[in-house]
């Protein structure tokens, strides 16, 4: 009974996938057996990679796209959407991620960028693409390459919040302000942000971003998921916060209803109880900026 | 009579749907707690994963009422994995997930692959009007044996069963919200 072909790989299709994603969180896994935990605390996607961001951080050296036998074998472990990363700019991994059938690509800051003057054309994949930002200029440019979903940067593998909550409310501030705009203001802006007109008109008519937007980067604790999720963004992705803590499966889930119940302080409440040590968090203030992750491809 | 439109707010695309129910003049409310199922007379099951959905269903005891609730007549809409939570059978999903388990109907879920195999199409659905809907279809299920008093309401051109109800209960595969279809929603609202 259809009347005409059926189209994959549109902007409808890709921004669709994140649109049911909302409300949820997106976990770092590294084996199968952490899907199948994060799976079952009530995830909603997993995030398949070799090394979580502390470890990157730890170890240095060149962080690269994961192992392709790893996210297969993920892939077949758990029934919700895997995504994986590719460095940015890494056009390549992106192509054998789409050749595996990965559900998202994230290109991810937290890899060592490949290219540090081009961001990956997403435009030209069917799989659909999720980029970090800071500020409205880095997202819209990321949404300008194809990007069908957004996240904060925060600083990731800190389990510190404050990157994330400082870039959420820059996004935010950013939007309003360009909302007030007149037309010549918001062609100046769209100049200054090195993005078509048409998208900076778009968002300053609709007072947000064209696609989903989560938040990354330090979560670290039912609470700080759930500040997040006050503060207005659609969902959570926890890196090292959940597998580098103490109870990862009881983390998990109580940073899921966190997630859920964002407005309800007695339900934060009771899940954020005996939860076992989170993460060691560092200063990011101390923080050499060659060490900064959020710093990478803007 | 209150006439409110509540919808499962535990994960998923809630904000489309009510920005659609609100065009057509519904009043909705966002159902996370079994206090909220009081002041709803109708309730919509959005996209989502319905693995994290099912598990919060069960946690918030949300599970019961809605099951008692639909047996006295409450219209109830599934969309996409909320159709996964209706269907009293589910193939190829995670051993023991827990779902609502209403309808007379198996839901298999990621029928069509995975993202990659995601797709917006055409389709005819008679029940709710002449005009073909463009719906979205994201890592969708599928409906199979349709038990009787199961009425088939739109099918893909193979035959592969993307809408069914049974009286008070609908399911679809597909998102009409994500598309901006109004059709299905007006049809749910007169159940």
């Amino acid at each position: 009974m259809a009347e005409k072909k059926p189209s994959k790989s549109t902007f409808t299709v890709k921004s669709g996938l994140a649109r049911m994603l909302k409300g949820g969180v997106i976990m770092d896994v590294v084996t199968v057996e952490h899907a199948k935990i994060a799976e079952d605390a009530g995830a909603v996607a997993v995030m398949a990679l070799e090394r979580v961001p502390s470890d990157i951080r730890k170890q240095g050296g060149v962080a690269r796209m994961s192992d392709p036998k790893l996210i297969k074998q993920i892939m077949k472990a758990v029934t919700i959407p895997v995504m994986a990363k590719a460095r940015i700019g890494h056009f390549v991994e992106a192509q054998i991620l789409e050749a595996i059938g990965v559900d998202y690509i994230d290109e991810s800051e937290v890899l060592t960028p490949a290219d540090e003057e081009h961001h990956i054309s997403k435009h030209n994949f069917n799989v659909p693409f999720v980029c970090g930002c800071r500020n409205l200029g880095e997202a819209l440019r990321r949404i300008n390459e194809g990007a069908a979903m957004i996240r904060t940067k925060g600083e990731a593998g800190t389990g510190n919040v404050v990157e994330a909550v400082r870039q959420t409310h820059a996004v935010f501030r950013e939007i309003k302000q360009l909302s007030e705009m007149n037309d010549s203001q918001i062609k100046k802006a769209a100049k200054e942000m090195r993005i078509p007109y048409e998208l900076a008109k778009q968002v300053a008519r609709e007072g947000k971003l064209p696609v989903v937007n989560f938040s990354a980067g330090g979560i670290a604790t039912p609470a700080d998921a759930a500040l997040m999720m006050q503060i207005g963004v659609e969902g959570v992705f926890v890196g090292s916060g959940i597998f580098k803590s103490q109870n990862p499966a009881k983390r998990a889930k109580a940073i899921v209803e966190a997630t859920t119940h964002f407005n309800n302080p007695d339900i934060i409440a009771k899940v954020s109880e005996g939860l076992g040590e989170p993460m060691t968090g560092l200063d990011v203030r101390s923080m050499p900026e060659a060490e900064r992750m959020a710093s990478r491809g803007i | 009579m209150k006439n409110v439109v509540g919808v499962l707010a535990l994960q998923g695309d809630v904000s489309e749907h009510r920005v659609i129910l609100e065009r057509l003049g519904a009043a909705t409310r966002e159902v996370r707690l079994p206090k909220d199922l009081v002041e709803i007379d109708r309730l919509i099951i959005p996209g989502g994963e319905s693995t994290t959905i099912g598990k919060l269903l069960v946690m918030y005891e949300l599970l019961e009422p809605i099951k008692r609730l639909s047996k006295k007549g409450m219209p109830l809409w599934g969309t996409c994995a909320g159709a996964i939570l209706m269907a009293k059978h589910v193939a190829d999903g995670r051993p023991g997930q827990p779902t609502l388990a209403l309808m007379d109907i198996t839901a298999r879920r990621n029928a069509f692959g995975r993202q990659l195999d995601s797709f917006v199409a055409d389709i005819a659905v008679p029940a709710v009007g002449k005009k073909t809907l463009s719906v979205a279809f994201i890592r969708a299920p599928l409906f199979e044996n349709p038990g009787k008093g199961v009425d088939v309401l739109a099918t893909l051109p193979n035959g592969d069963i993307v809408a069914a109800r049974q009286g008070n209960l609908l399911i679809t595969s597909f998102h009409p919200e994500i598309t901006g279809e109004t059709a299905i929603h007006k049809y749910f609202l007169s159940l």
